[in-house]
């Protein structure tokens, strides 16, 4: 096939170029330009080099939020995974309570994080909250604003009120689109129950658990509001996830340097984890789970 | 192996069936005899494959009994009854290599490993797969993936019936030629109780010793290819076996005389006067074109099929056609039609009655 040569083509791209110049890469480079600068006030710019970075990579503070996020979003992931196909393997396949089910799965998933935060917030108060009060009254040690497993406790709780939903419908729709076919098959070949979720669920499943599974990942990574709202970060640091950790040092303590650098690492670490779970994933669905 | 019997069985998916409309499957008698090879023939949505999952134990019939050799196995879990059914669409699990898909049942069984490697072995040469035993079964063609289908259905030797429902759908030509052999000579070979669903009349005629069809959730006729050719119990029967199918035609009848539209047929047995809805059954294979006598029609085309012609012709509005063997002469003054009086079946209300002696 003879191939057009024409260059007007370009002009083409260009409103995808703009676009994507406002919506991401001038915001970036802004982030980029005040982590190499160091300021005093009065809009007043010094060349830092990479000063910043040395600087939060030797940090403490940052580690340790690092940690802390890491464990956290490793625990939600472990709970949420398993129960949202726990959940959408005892759902109803179809009639009413299937509809039933899944408007009521849907709904955490509608309430605003902020909204969430709240709600859990004035559950969990020992003072006046159900939750709170209702521990308390069976003599169990509880209170998020003091005690650090506690607040644990009530910020996973929460995050998996949120969102194991989300799993589970995902979960749902991926066994909703295997044929009756295959289940037969599996009890003509006398299969157990184990085995039909071993062999036929999950390997079905596979391909929408790995979206549930980045998605909750990248979302819990980035988590702010409903911690910052139930425990603002507390008590101590105890919950201080990286991103109440960014929005403390930038908004809090105006070290905007310091701040720009984390945030460029915070992104790169967020990639690069998204980039091997991706890798993982889809080369364990080649070679078939 | 076991004689399968069917006592006054029928299905509705409804939970509260009323009329006779509302069941997928109507009242049914029947034995499948042990060892014998069956067909079950019928347009889709008759409810074959009903009656399948039925016997297999995949579905609770609404009423009635189904027994292997005299035991009562309504209420038995699948698992119990011992079959092998494999189904339309390939059902292979991906995640496991070919051997292990064909070592499946029998490991589900807590069969012996080296015994299962035999089986898997055997099986595998019979559907010529010896050679991608080690490949996970998911990158696999459509036509492969049936191919597990089979072999897992006939990897155990003990099963008491083997269900096929409509296996080679999804199979290349020449390829459903090849399994139908196998599936033959398995039969053959080890004498299961085979029942074979399709809705295509050659695969069932080729493939059973006797054919079942079915129509709209009935079991209209049972018998060996030769009967459903010769005598269709049924109008259904004749117009859906065969090709083109029996000629069905509006008529009245009077003792060994049919008319239609006033014009009479002869008639190889004589007939008591008849109720209903009437009409005569010629099959095209018994008609012929002639010059002066018979039925005067109009020829409207004639197609040559190779081995013999099929002239489409109508009297009346009624279509009629014609084989004629590639040899029998056709000329443009051969406008009449006659029938073979001893193939000429009388159909009340669709059933065929017998006729007495002439």
């Amino acid at each position: 096939m003879e191939k057009t040569v024409n260059q007007k083509a370009w002009f083409l791209v260009l409103p995808v170029l703009l676009l994507v110049a406002f919506s991401a890469v001038i915001p970036l480079m802004t982030v980029v330009n005040y982590s190499v600068q160091d300021t005093f006030g009065n809009n007043q710019f010094f060349w830092a080099g990479l000063e910043w970075f040395d600087e939060m990579l030797s940090s403490e503070r940052m580690w340790n939020a690092l940690s802390r996020q890491l464990l956290f979003s490793g625990i939600i992931l472990a709970i949420e995974v398993p129960l949202g196909i726990f959940v959408a393997l005892n759902m109803p396949k179809s009639g009413f309570w299937a509809s039933v089910c899944l408007v009521l799965m849907s709904l955490p998933l509608l309430i605003p994080w902020n909204v969430v935060g709240t709600i859990w917030q004035i559950f969990g108060r020992v003072d006046i909250g159900l939750l709170g009060r209702t521990l308390a009254a069976l003599g169990i040690d509880y209170n998020y604003t003091q005690d650090t497993f506690a607040a644990w406790v009530t910020i996973v709780v929460m995050d998996v009120w949120h969102w194991t939903s989300l799993v589970a419908l995902l979960a749902y729709a991926g066994l909703k689109s295997i044929p009756d076919a295959y289940y037969q098959a599996a009890k003509i070949d006398q299969a157990s129950r184990w085995k039909v979720f071993r062999y036929i669920e999950l390997p079905k499943m596979m391909g929408v658990l790995m979206i549930a599974i980045l998605l909750r990942f990248m979302d819990s990574f980035m988590i702010y509001t409903e911690p910052f709202v139930v425990t603002g970060g507390g008590p101590g640091n105890a919950t201080t996830l990286l991103s109440i950790d960014l929005v403390k040092m930038a908004l809090g303590q105006f070290d905007l340097g310091p701040a720009a650098a984390f945030s460029i690492m915070y992104f790169l670490v967020i990639m690069l984890i998204s980039w091997v779970f991706y890798t993982v994933m889809t080369n364990l669905d080649k070679k078939g789970g | 192996m076991a004689k399968i019997t069917l006592d006054n069985l029928a299905h509705s998916y409804l939970p509260n069936p009323a009329s006779e409309e509302d069941y997928a499957l109507k009242e049914l008698n029947h034995d499948w005899e042990d060892g014998a090879a069956y067909a079950l023939l019928g347009a889709s949505g008759c409810g074959k494959s009903t009656l399948l999952n039925i016997i297999s134990g995949l579905l609770q019939p609404s009423q009635g009994r189904i027994l292997f050799d005299g035991q009562d196995v309504t209420h038995a879990p699948t698992a119990e009854r011992n079959i092998a059914q494999v189904f339309q669409f390939p059902v292979v699990y991906d995640t496991m290599t070919v051997r292990d898909n064909l070592a499946f049942p029998l490991r589900n069984r807590g069969r012996e490993e080296s015994y299962v490697a035999e089986r898997v072995q055997e099986i595998a040469r019979m559907i010529g797969m010896e050679d991608v035993l080690n490949k996970k079964a998911r990158g696999l063609t459509a036509d492969a993936k049936q191919k597990i289908s089979l072999g897992r259905g006939m990897v155990r030797k003990d099963v008491n019936a083997l269900l096929f429902d409509e296996p080679l759908t999804v199979i290349d030509p020449h390829m459903k030629w090849e399994l139908r052999t196998q599936l033959k000579k398995l039969h053959h070979d080890f004498g299961h109780t085979m029942i074979y669903v399709t809705h295509d009349q050659t695969e069932a005629l080729t493939f059973a010793d006797k054919v079942v069809v079915m129509y709209d959730g009935r079991v209209v006729q049972i018998g060996t290819p030769e009967e459903l050719f010769e005598r269709p119990e049924h109008t259904f029967v004749g117009y859906f076996i065969g090709s083109p199918g029996m000629n069905v035609i509006p008529a009245k009848i009077d003792g060994t005389r049919a008319y239609i539209e006033g014009s009479p047929i002869d008639l190889g047995c004589g007939y008591d006067a008849l109720e209903g809805k009437l009409e005569i059954g010629v099959r095209p294979e018994y008609a012929t074109l002639s010059q002066d006598e018979g039925l005067p029609v109009t020829i409207r085309r004639i197609e040559d099929a190779g081995r013999h012609k099929i002239i489409r012709a109508e009297f009346f509005g009624h279509d009629i056609n014609i084989i004629a063997g590639e040899d029998d002469p056709v000329s443009a003054d051969m406008n009449r039609v006659r029938f073979d009086p001893a193939h000429v079946n009388v159909y009340a209300n669709d059933w065929r009655v017998p006729g007495r002696a002439a």
